[in-house]
């Protein structure tokens, strides 16, 4: 039997970890909020920190209140929401397949989004909220059409990655062969949309996210119980009393959502839910999920980025798509490259 | 640990496959109660298969598996974690998790999500880690441990279920001499201390007779001999089973059988006529040994 003693390490360690934890969620969430304040005190004009903080609870007069509330904070909450749902959906995914290759936007599901987006607004000329619903669409059905073909007696995670990644080139040539097809500003309309881009988003956006957020986000936390588990793989989880296919599908369908309607929301911002689930990890010194910091991380990815996109090259605006991917391609060929060393494959 | 219902472990009329290929035919078996049973068997016989399917991880196409007298299926799968506790053959474990981490989620079938983590569960993950000797390394990253440190913490993992009846596949699988004794004086303690029944996979058979009070030796998917050590393990059985021919010694420290392997370029001492020469004896030896094959005077 245990001795006190023993049982004091055990409870000891379990704090540790848990105050690390909140440790990185507190200060996590603190860096969060500084650049969303500063996001919003930038612009054509400028205001100052202190003030935005007055006007978000409360305070402030009138032209900072509109120019904050109106203009400017629709599209930093729109880029905090999307992050965070890219954020928990990576973390998901990369938990369930238990390989950092395994995010939305490495297997094919917001490339099938983005093939539905682009034939809406190219092919039926369709803009705004019908775009969205058709990226939607688009990631679940792209998301069923993996899982049915990687179904042989319960889904494995390896053949999952790799039927992903056969539909997101499939996809992906679907895509060039409609921007192909299309006129030329509608083609170029679609490709900023594909690069992801915050721009000109409104109150409704943030409503519609943040309706979504609110069912899916209690969801994810609910289920992370059960991604701890069977993250063990499948045989111990099976062990553990999990019921691990519809546990599996449970969380495959968050995941999928989670990454839909920030597709939906602001197009496929390329790379964050890649990034922040390690960043997390490495910072929380968990093996996941650490939903909520991957949450918090995608959420600054986005953020910072967006920043620099907007001001940090004078008067040209980029889509913030663009500066994601120069921050995300080089990790994922450090992934590859130190998988290929290693010898395993990630 | 409490056993005021006796645990009883069943398999009746068990047919089990993959795909198409069934692997298991009509197999019946009764665990016994509060033993270790030892399964033997050559590779790909089924041994793994039989104890998935003991584990409900498998779905039988005919037959049942009966834990307390009901059919395992029928069940919820929390309340058959709380009964039984497997140890698959190769457990995977995610990158970085700690070593009080993972034995930690062994309490999983004993938590709800509205039931916080409580003192209880501390005490079963520390006695679960205190029996297997890895206490001190409870802070050390998996990967960073030694295949038999490694092995001792999934074991660790599996008792922190604190269930009566414990499948493990192979537990000794990558553990040095050393420490495949302690893994296996370990089950003993955990099964004198607590009547837990225990059921293994062990390719060692003298080990298997040393320390199994029930073996169970199968072929073909079958159970070929069931029984006592010494009943299961005789000459027949082991060519039947294994194709090999071997010589049953009894075990000079404990007495149970011992297996002595006779295989096909060994040179017999006890066979050999006494007026072979030595030097005779040599060169079929170091024939032997080079490989070169040709007939021996048997
Ligand atoms: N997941 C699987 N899918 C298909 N066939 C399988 C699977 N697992 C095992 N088999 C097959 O079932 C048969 C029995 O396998 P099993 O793992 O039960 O053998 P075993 O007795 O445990 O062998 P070992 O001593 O090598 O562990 C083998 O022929 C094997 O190829
Ligand atoms: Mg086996």
């Amino acid at each position: 039997m245990a001795t006190a003693e023993a049982v004091q390490v055990i409870t000891r360690a379990r704090a540790a970890r848990q105050a690390r934890l909140l440790l990185v969620i507190v200060v996590l969430a603190a860096i969060v909020f500084v650049t969303f304040c500063v996001s919003l005190s930038l612009g054509d004009f400028k205001i100052p920190v202190i003030d935005v903080v007055k006007t978000l609870f409360g305070g402030g007069d009138k032209a900072t209140e509109f120019i904050v509330n109106r203009l400017r904070l629709p599209r930093a909450l729109t880029g905090l929401m999307v992050g965070a749902a890219l954020g928990m959906s990576g973390a998901i995914f990369q938990s369930i397949a238990r390989n950092p290759l395994a995010s939305p936007d490495i297997i094919g599901v917001t490339y099938g989004a983005s093939a539905f987006a682009v034939f809406a607004i190219v092919t039926l000329g369709l803009t705004g909220v019908a775009v969205s619903a058709f990226a939607i669409v688009g990631a679940v059905l792209t998301a069923f059409i993996m899982y049915v073909l990687a179904w042989r007696h319960g889904v494995s995670s390896y053949r999952l990655i790799l039927i992903g990644i056969g539909i997101g080139a499939i996809a992906t040539s679907l895509t060039s062969f409609l921007l192909t097809k299309a006129r030329v500003e509608i083609a170029q309309q679609a490709l900023i949309w594909l690069t992801g881009s915050l721009n000109g988003r409104d109150w409704s956006n943030v409503r519609s996210m943040g309706i979504t957020l609110a069912v899916l986000a209690p969801l994810t936390v609910f289920m992370v119980q059960r991604l701890r588990i069977l993250q063990l793989g499948d045989e111990t989880a099976y062990g553990l009393g999990l019921r691990v296919e519809s546990s599996r599908l449970g969380l495959i369908v968050i995941g999928v959502l989670l990454a839909a309607v920030a597709t939906a929301a602001a197009g496929p911002i390329g790379f964050v839910a890649f990034v922040a689930p390690p960043i997390a990890r490495r910072l929380t010194r968990s093996p996941g999920p650490a939903m909520i910091a991957s949450a918090l991380l995608g959420a600054l990815v986005v953020a910072l980025s967006d920043l620099i996109a907007q001001h940090a090259f004078g008067d040209t605006q980029l889509p913030v798509g663009v500066v994601t991917g120069v921050v995300g391609a080089p990790y994922l060929m450090f992934l590859l490259a130190r998988s290929n060393r290693v010898g395993s494959g990630g | 640990m409490e056993n005021l219902v006796e645990h009883s472990l069943a398999a009746d009329g068990l047919a089990v496959g993959y795909d198409q290929r069934e692997i298991i035919h009509d197999l019946s078996v009764r665990i016994p109660t509060g033993k270790i049973t030892v399964i033997v068997g050559a590779n790909a016989c089924g041994k793994s298969t039989l104890l998935k399917t003991m584990a409900r991880l498998l779905k039988p196409s005919r037959g049942s598996v009966l834990l307390d007298g009901k059919s395992i299926q029928s069940i919820p799968t929390r309340e058959v974690a709380t009964k039984l506790g497997l140890l698959p053959q190769s457990p995977t474990a995610p990158e970085g998790i700690t070593v009080a981490d993972l034995v930690g989620r062994g309490r999983y079938p004993r938590t709800r999500w509205i039931r916080q983590w409580s003192k209880a569960d501390d005490e079963a993950v520390a006695a679960a880690m205190t029996s297997t000797d890895v206490l001190e390394i409870a802070d050390r990253p998996i990967d960073e441990l030694s295949g038999g440190q490694r092995q001792r913490v999934w074991i660790a993992m599996a008792l922190a279920q604190e269930t009566d009846i414990l499948l493990l596949d192979e537990p000794t699988t990558f553990l040095d001499l050393t420490h495949q004794f302690e893994v296996l004086d370990l089950l003993v303690d955990l099964n004198k201390q607590d009547d837990r029944t225990i059921v293994l996979v062990l390719h060692d058979l003298n080990q298997a007779c040393r320390f199994g009070d029930h073996l169970i030796a199968m072929k073909d998917g079958a159970i070929a001999a069931e029984g006592n050590p010494r009943e299961v393990i005789t000459e027949e059985v082991v060519q039947d089973v294994f194709g090999l021919g071997v010589k049953i010694v009894p075990d000079p420290v404990a007495g149970t059988p011992m297996v002595v392997p006779i295989g096909r370029h060994t040179t017999r001492a006890d066979a050999q006529p006494a007026s072979v020469s030595s030097a005779a004896a040599a060169l079929a030896a170091s024939a032997a040994a080079n490989g070169v094959c040709r007939p021996t005077d048997r």
